[in-house]
């Protein structure tokens, strides 16, 4: 990995790569579970996907954004989004089978089980695609608009 | 009630922050605090005395307890996702104009008038 | 045949659709952009036409979203209001998309312009077809930030400001919307407009009322740039690219501060005397001093932008005297606008397109280089002047009659000043844009390409015979029964809550 150069300087110290090499993996699961257990429990596809989001962040200020962006592009990152909203859509569409807009179409299962609740669970993935592509495109888009470097462009 | 009072005095200063101030990035985050007064107040609406987390038990015994409204907070999400939205947008802004600008002060930015 | 009702949250998902597909797809096929837009657009209109024969042979309709009854589920409500608002929406960007079908090709990134229009497309049917207070304020803001960033899409200088200052301006109104709901909310425990009305004519009035009442009009004042609140329009209106000038002036001040604003004092909180008093002091003070800073204006699409304010203090000065026949002239008077203002501002774009300078004082005989624009915008200026065959006549004529039937001898002579100074300071942009000697720097200006003239001809088509709504059986089918969605006020309920059972 420390092939490249640049790859030293860039980002934080060696402490911080470390820490956050370990942590990451947990945080994003950590995400992942609460998006899928969105339907039972607090939490769901928002603070899910913001949790997940906040793990790709973690990578781009621990190791410095060129290397983090060979994992997740920007171009990726934005259609990532839009899949999550095209997504969403589909579903509430699938609610016209049954119906309405919207409308639960799928079997609801036993209370309380993790396979329940129809098409909630499917529409936190939704979101969570949304809001993690969302938010990490948002910030992509802040860091690289640096107006130091572009002053006078 | 005091605290619904207080609620609106912290929606008063970020208003002011956004009108009165002449950094950018103020105004950004005048207009933050400002959103999250909104947000305290949909909380503190739905606070109920005693109340627990809005998930119904796992068996129902005699009659549902005391709950917090559930709504509200859905509500705050919500509005939370658009305060993102908006923020970011305005950031952005923000950092485009002291691109072209030069400056975060708005009184130096004044292309348009009258 | 009547049509179904599930065409009422087809218009949110139709633009909505659209734009998440032209995200995913636009980057890698640009031409689908402008041909997805084109046919949403299309559809929509196709739709909003429907709407208006369900309502006539099935009165008011309830759409319950997932199935939930109304006061638990979202609902979406289809009235005469409402179906009045979605044809003037659609129709208006239908005609738009035509514009921008030329107009966009100067810009980059063509896709993510199209993917911002129809969020905005789908925030402000979002507001109209909604019956739910919080999803009103979720469309709304929707709509709102796809606008700030049409306004800065250009990226220059004074489009970076006017986006700010649009933003700014926005998010405080929006807040104070929020706030409203919130203490509503508080007081009632409901967010269906037709059950928060329910409760609330159960209960007295009191100070809270009076509290919601001011931060709604602040908000919806401020999306709808009434005078207090004015101060971001002029900027962010003439900042924008010319196609969404016209949209924004044509249709989102209506749709996000009018429409709103009715719906919310005359059938959820209940207008009042006082009220309607507030109405119409700010609407005759819009277009007072809208009109009076319109006048001494140079840049052509500034001129324009106070205009706007000017005449929708118009559409808020009929709503506001209450009477049928006043409520009637300012909506249909809200419908001409959002036709001649769209037309003026798309000339602008023309002529912009054509010259590069908005300056009336560098332009001059374009008649002679552009002649099918000058025919288009004399319509449009006769139309905003009120001159007699144009359907801005009608309007006016309509609201300055209901004033005076309504003994508001006062009101109506400011309708008339205004009228008067309007003809002036259009008969400057027609002197100094279009006749007189051909400025010798646009001898080699050439007219606008096909679908841009398409769109202006149709507009101006639509101007002249707009007058023709008001024959008997177009007025009762299609104004009469949006009027009558808001003299009936609170009775919305009565309506909108047995139609669900």
């Amino acid at each position: 990995m420390r092939t490249n150069e640049d790859n030293c300087t860039e980002g934080m110290s060696l402490i911080v790569k470390t820490i956050t090499r370990l942590s990451v993996g947990l945080i994003l699961l950590y995400g992942i579970y609460i998006v899928l257990h969105g339907h039972l429990s607090p939490g769901g596809g928002f603070a899910g996907g913001v949790i997940i989001a906040l793990s790709f962040v973690h990578l781009v200020l621990a190791f410095g954004k060129r290397q983090a962006f060979g994992t997740l592009s920007e171009s990726g990152t934005a259609s990532l989004e839009s899949l999550g909203a095209v997504l969403f859509l589909a579903i509430a569409l699938a609610g016209f089978s049954g119906g309405y807009f919207f409308a639960n179409v799928l079997p609801h299962g036993e209370p309380h089980a993790l396979l329940s609740a129809g098409t909630i669970p499917l529409s936190n993935i939704a979101i969570c695609l949304k809001v993690a592509g969302g938010l990490f495109a948002i910030f992509i888009a802040l860091v690289l608009l640096n107006p130091e470097s572009e002053q006078g462009s | 009630m005091i605290a619904y009072m207080l609620c609106l005095v912290l929606f008063c200063l970020g208003v002011y922050g956004a009108l009165a101030k002449r950094n950018v990035i103020k105004i950004v985050l005048g207009l933050a605090i400002a959103e999250c007064a909104v947000n305290l107040m949909f909380v503190l609406i739905a606070y109920r005395v005693h109340g627990s987390a809005p998930i119904l038990p796992r068996v129902a015994e005699g009659g549902a307890p005391v709950m917090v409204d559930p709504l509200p907070h859905a509500l705050v999400l919500t509005a939370i996702v658009i305060g993102l939205a908006t923020t970011a947008l305005m950031v952005a802004l923000a950092m485009r104009i002291y691109q072209q600008y030069g400056t975060y002060d708005i009184s130096e930015i004044r292309e348009l008038k009258g | 045949m009547t049509p179904p009702s599930y065409i009422l949250p087809l218009c949110v998902a139709l633009p909505l659709g659209g734009a998440f597909v032209t995200a995913l797809l636009g980057r890698k096929f640009p031409a689908l952009a402008p041909l997805l837009a084109t046919v949403v657009a299309a559809i929509l209109l196709g739709i909003s036409l429907l709407s208006v024969k369900l309502l006539l042979q099935h009165g008011v309709v309830v759409y319950t979203v997932g199935g939930w009854p109304p006061p638990v589920g979202i609902s979406m409500v289809l009235d005469g209001l409402t179906a009045f608002m979605l044809v003037t929406i659609n129709l208006v960007v239908f005609l738009v998309v035509i514009f921008c079908l030329d107009y966009v090709n100067q810009f980059t990134a063509r896709w993510n312009f199209y993917v911002l229009f129809l969020m905005t497309l789908a925030g402000m049917n979002g507001v109209i077809v909604t019956g739910d207070l919080f999803n009103l304020f979720v469309f709304l803001e929707v709509a709102a930030v796809a606008s700030y960033g049409l306004v800065a899409f250009g990226t220059e200088k004074h489009a970076l400001e006017a986006a700010f200052k649009y933003a700014v301006m926005g998010s405080v109104g929006s807040l104070c919307i929020l706030l409203g709901i919130a203490v509503l909310y508080a007081s009632t425990s409901t967010l269906n407009m037709a059950d928060m009305a329910r409760v609330l004519a159960m209960s007295k009035p009191g100070a809270l009322t009076t509290f919601v009442t001011v931060l709604f009009l602040m908000g919806f004042g401020m999306k709808a740039a009434v005078v207090p609140f004015h101060a971001w329009l002029p900027d962010a209106h003439s900042s924008a690219p010319a196609p969404i000038s016209a949209m924004l002036s044509g249709v989102l001040i209506k749709a996000l501060g009018v429409y709103a604003l009715c719906r919310v004092i005359f059938n959820v909180l209940g207008a009042s005397p006082r009220i309607l008093g507030v109405l119409l002091f700010i609407g005759a003070l819009s277009m007072v001093v809208g009109v009076f800073l319109a006048i001494g204006q140079w840049d052509l699409k500034r001129l324009l932008a106070f205009h706007s304010i000017s005449q929708i203090g118009y559409v808020i000065l009929g709503i506001g005297l209450g009477t049928p026949l006043g409520i009637m002239g300012g909506l249909f008077h809200l419908l001409n606008h959002s036709l001649f203002k769209s037309l003026l501002f798309l000339d602008s774009g023309v002529i912009e397109y054509a010259t590069g300078t908005r300056d009336l004082k560098a332009m001059g005989g374009l008649r002679a280089k552009l002649p099918l624009t000058g025919a288009t915008t004399l319509a449009a200026s006769m139309s905003i002047a009120g001159i007699p065959p144009f359907n801005g006549f009608w309007s006016k004529l309509l609201i300055i009659v209901a004033a005076v039937q309504a003994e508001r001898y006062g009101y109506a002579f400011w309708a008339v000043l205004a009228s008067v100074l309007t003809l002036a300071s259009f008969m400057k942009v027609m002197r100094y844009a279009f006749f007189g000697q051909l400025n010798s720097r646009w001898n080699s200006v050439t007219e606008a390409p096909f679908f841009m003239k398409l769109s202006l001809v149709a507009f101006a088509v639509l101007c002249v015979f707009g007058g023709l709504l008001l024959l008997p059986q177009a007025r009762e089918a299609f104004l009469g029964l949006a009027s009558e969605a808001i003299t009936n006020g609170t009775e919305y309920v009565n309506m909108a809550v047995t139609q669900a059972r």
